[in-house]
């Protein structure tokens, strides 16, 4: 795996390069054929599965297939940042994992508590459950 | 170099930094990019909880069941993959230099992008000849504004793939050029990560729903 492709510095800049160079700029890598071919076989493999369990109406249980849906579409999701986005804890000094993280952290919340505020207002603005308006007050 | 300690205002060296801090060019529009990549995340994650939240109230109108057509889901899902490792192929392409089968393999990206949109269009104006109009209930206006937002984001990904591939054919692999492609390869991959999300919470668990 070519960890830092020289022909994007010209000569001059590399002369005045920093002494490490993965400090600035170029800490990214590209992966190499073989890497982009196992992401993506890895990806077909994921996304076929849920397919098929879907479309060939594979498990009885709701449930559990949408939670096995999930856990290929988490898995798969997992598979491209590796293979094609090339995410690693190196590259940019470390900074593309921490914003990803902070991301990630931001997604949570704001799934996790739009869905679980939202369900119980739902729950408890059923329109069988008419208030009282006495009971308002 | 004299101690930071006994330094008087008077005689205190001042030190410039001058070749020690040479960043090359275009060192920080990576991380820059990455960083308005993330931000869009966060756009489509509160597009994911508005269709989380409102993607069961159908208000008697349709449901996915009735609307939603997998083989042709599967199909567009082939085209974006497709896409991604063919985009793959072009960077490994441009980082050996070869400028023709870089472009060959950018057009073959976009072309695939082009059926992916073309699928998407085409199954927007097959619901909204049954009546399945945004306007019709919660559900569909929340799957609009969530799969209209990323067939919006592939258009402009395919936009920027055309002045690229224009541009690398008139100025060659220039340095400029070869950040630009890199940039729109961590887009088009995104873009490709935002739709496994789609297809799983959207087409997937709406037909188990």
């Amino acid at each position: 795996m070519s960890a830092q492709s020289p022909d994007t510095l010209t000569a001059s800049e590399m002369a005045h390069a920093h002494p490490n160079p993965h400090a600035h700029g170029d800490g990214h890598d590209h992966g190499t054929r073989r890497t982009y071919l196992i992401g993506f076989a890895l990806s077909v493999i994921l996304t076929a599965i849920p397919f098929w369990l879907v479309m060939g109406d594979v498990i009885a249980d709701r449930t559990i297939a949408t939670l096995l849906i999930m856990a290929f579409g988490v898995a798969q999701i997992f598979v491209h940042m590796v293979y094609f986005l090339h995410m690693n804890t190196k590259s940019e000094g470390g900074w593309t994992m921490m914003a990803a993280i902070f991301t990630i952290i931001v997604i949570v919340i704001a799934l996790s508590g739009s869905l679980w505020v939202m369900f119980h207002l739902n729950t408890n603005m059923m329109p069988g459950h008419t208030m009282n308006p006495a009971d308002m007050i | 170099m004299s101690s930071p300690a006994n330094t008087t205002t008077a005689d205190a060296p001042e030190f410039y930094e001058i070749v020690a801090h040479d960043h090359p060019a275009h060192a920080s529009t990576q991380i820059g990019f990455w960083i308005y990549l993330m931000s869009d995340c966060l756009i489509f994650a509160s597009l994911f909880a508005i269709y989380g939240v409102l993607g069961g109230s159908f208000a008697a109108g349709p449901s996915p069941e009735h609307l939603f057509n997998l083989p042709l889901v599967a199909v567009s899902t082939t085209a974006l993959l497709l896409s991604s490792i063919t985009y793959g192929f072009a960077m490994l392409d441009m980082d050996e230099g070869k400028q023709k089968s870089t472009l060959i393999w950018l057009s073959i990206t976009g072309l695939l992008g082009a059926v992916f949109l073309g699928l998407t269009l085409y199954e927007f104006y097959h619901m909204i000849q049954e009546g399945a109009v945004p306007q019709r209930s919660a559900f569909l206006s929340a799957f609009f504004v969530l799969v209209g937002t990323h067939a919006l984001h592939v258009t402009f990904g395919i936009l920027w793939l055309i002045t690229l591939v224009a541009q690398i054919s008139m100025k060659g692999l220039i340095p400029a050029n070869k950040i630009r492609v890199q940039c729109l390869s961590m887009f088009w991959h995104f873009l490709d990560v935002i739709w496994i999300g789609v297809f799983t919470v959207v087409y997937l668990m709406g037909m188990l729903r």
